[in-house]
């Protein structure tokens, strides 16, 4: 049990260091981007919040995966407390993405941005997994329903970027592009620490939260024993 | 045939069967009483297969082919025929000589004359007899029958004595009922679930 | 094949069903109709014509959900999906029969809206129509699964909704396409892509979503 707390422990340190590093080097250390100035280092934190979450919801389905092949019950909670994870990570990509456009172009939603709409229609996926899991007494159905859910949620990533992109052709383009930032050797470092970073922040939410969750259900049994 | 150990079954936070072990062998006939609530649909719906154990495990050694499962729902559709539904049934178990089997069936069970009404219009006991048609089409090796006498009046009631009758040493039986006078004597194991 | 014959008896089962019941069809024709009705009063007049084959994608979606949703009603209602799960086929035959019925459904809802939507709005062109055949594919697919794992929620009609919108705009920036851009092709690939993915997914799921 001590070792098991070791590991959490060592995991946020390791977190919270790469956090600190990763957000000093991208305010202070990072070159200045030509075009966009200042304003453009919000993409150390947008764009890695962006796929800590893809790692998040594909984390989930990966346990869903293994709860319909080895219909061990524990994979529910791992697989769901992953989406979460990935959920609240999404709105931060939301948000981030939004003070960005608002910084950018001085619009606070831009359906040019395909990362943005991309998350938009994700959000309001796995917000319905919630709905799914609420309504659904827990036990074995629900563990099923919901793991089947979460396959079709990565399923629905690649489609849906290509329906996006596939949909700007007959949406009428919005003026605002925004070009890929050429990333040079420096940006590329700063961009990778601040990337593991943010997968260092999930990890030790995600350990924390399921055992945090599995202390829960534990506490629930011994509770049943003594009645 | 069956084999249980330490099964329990809970829904949400309700605990519905706990650290239950049991063994059914072949030929025998298991009679499960017990209160309203106590279990015994539960029971017989985890050795179905229709539930999954929360706790334990429960094992029965036969394909799904095998089973026929009395619930306390006749398990047809209401707005099909009688014929029509034990025509579906008897397609999906692969039933042989389908027709002249479901034709027999309905005789036995005073239904033929019934057979192409809407099963909506049949009354409770009409409908459980259905059901005991249903369940005996395949010719399981195990049955599992919950509550088989509710609903039915005296002259049907003898219908699933004989049933139980015939069925007691060539197949195996697990019987979930309130009133187990009829059931007792020809049982070889009981269980009373709290 | 025994699958398939098991399939041809629960189809056969289902379209008996629906033809008994008599209730949805009639609903999905006339909602369809409806819905085309309302939506003329809420284009300005000078709408595009792709404002218009939006809204005729948002009318066949709103008619699938209405139809879908009553998909299970007769196996919900006295838990008859159980006997069909505890029967030794294989539990996708029942996905596949299901999803062959609502098919069949949006095949004759669509027979009224697309005339319909020819008269109110503009004139139908191959592309619309292929591209709504092949989005039926999909919706059917994705919709009876969906419509399964709803009736085994305790919000049922509520659920499905929030379940299936996300999932289908794909299927609606791929129907919108195919009518409007300049190369249908791509767009009516991509609805095939979507239908493949899709139709895999459900098929080989459907198992854990109807037993436990």
């Amino acid at each position: 049990m001590s070792l098991r707390n070791n590991r959490a422990v060592l995991l946020a340190a390791a977190a919270s260091v790469l956090l600190v590093a990763g957000l000093a080097l991208a305010l202070f250390w990072a070159p200045e981007d030509a075009d966009q100035g200042f304003s453009q280092r919000i993409f150390y934190i947008h764009v890695p919040i962006a796929l800590t979450a893809y790692s998040g919801f594909g984390w989930g389905a990966w346990k869903a995966l293994r709860l319909l092949w080895t219909r061990e019950s524990r994979y529910d909670l791992e697989s769901y407390t992953a989406v979460h994870m990935g959920v609240i990570f999404g709105i931060l990509t939301l948000v981030t993405g939004s003070i960005w456009a608002k910084i950018s172009w001085g619009v606070w939603w831009t359906w040019s941005e395909r990362q943005l709409t991309l998350f938009l229609v994700l959000f309001l996926f796995y917000c319905a997994y919630f709905m799914l899991r609420f309504s659904v007494e827990s036990g074995p159905r629900r563990a099923n329903l919901s793991a089947v859910y979460a396959l079709f949620g990565v399923a629905l990533i690649p489609v849906s970027f290509l329906a996006i992109r596939l949909a700007e052709n007959f949406i009428h383009p919005v003026v605002f592009t925004r070009d890929g930032p050429q990333m040079s050797g420096s940006m590329f470092f700063v961009f990778c620490v601040c990337l593991a970073a943010m997968l260092g922040l999930f990890a030790s939410l995600y350990t924390n939260e399921l055992t945090g969750k599995r202390l829960d259900a534990r506490l629930h049994e011994l509770r049943e024993a003594l009645e | 045939m069956i084999q249980a150990r330490d099964l329990g079954r809970r829904f949400g936070s309700k605990r519905v069967l706990r650290d239950l072990d049991l063994e059914v062998r072949a030929g025998e006939l298991l009679l499960v009483t017990g209160p309203n609530g106590s279990g015994k649909s539960t029971l017989l719906s985890l050795m179905a297969g229709l539930l999954v154990p929360t706790e334990g495990e429960i094992e029965v050694d036969l394909p799904r082919g095998g089973i026929g499962y009395l619930a306390h729902e006749p398990l047809v559709y209401k707005e099909l025929s009688a014929l029509e539904n034990l025509d579906l049934y008897g397609r999906l178990y692969h039933v042989a000589e389908r027709r002249e089997t479901i034709g027999a069936l309905l005789e036995r069970f005073g239904l033929w004359e019934a057979r192409h009404e809407r099963v909506g219009s049949f009354s409770r006991g009409m409908q459980q007899r259905l059901a005991l048609c249903r369940v005996l089409l395949h010719g399981p090796e195990l049955l599992l029958l919950d509550e088989p006498y509710s609903g039915l009046d005296a002259s049907a009631r003898t219908l699933v004595d004989d049933v139980l009758a015939e069925a007691a040493g060539s197949r195996t039986l697990v019987v979930a009922s309130h009133e187990p006078e009829h059931v007792r004597p020809l049982a070889t194991q009981a269980l009373a679930l709290a | 094949m025994t699958y398939f014959a098991d399939v041809a008896a629960l189809a056969r089962k289902d379209i008996l069903l629906q033809l008994r019941s008599r209730d949805t069809l009639p609903a999905m024709l006339l909602f369809v109709v409806s819905a085309l009705v309302v939506f003329h009063f809420s284009l300005p007049s000078d709408a595009s014509e792709t404002a218009s084959t939006g809204l005729l994608w948002i009318a066949l979606l709103f008619t699938a959900l209405l139809g879908l949703g009553r998909a299970f009603t007769a196996e919900r209602e006295q838990r008859v999906l159980d006997g069909l799960v505890l029967a030794p086929c294989d539990r996708s035959a029942i996905w596949l029969a299901k999803s062959l019925g609502v098919l069949a459904f949006l095949g004759v809802a669509e027979a009224v809206a697309l005339p319909a939507y020819a008269l109110f709005f503009e004139p139908v062109g191959w592309e619309l129509v292929a591209a709504v055949l092949l989005a039926d594919l999909g919706l059917a697919a994705v919709g009876t699964l969906l419509a399964a794992m709803a009736a085994a929620s305790r919000a049922r009609e509520l659920l499905l909704p929030l379940l299936f919108l996300p999932l289908v705009i794909p299927v609606v920036v791929g129907g919108v396409g195919a009518t409007v851009a300049d190369d249908p092709g791509r767009y009516l690939g991509f609805l095939a892509l979507y239908d493949l993915i899709f139709a895999i997914l459900s098929w080989a799921s459907f198992e854990y979503v109807v037993a436990e």
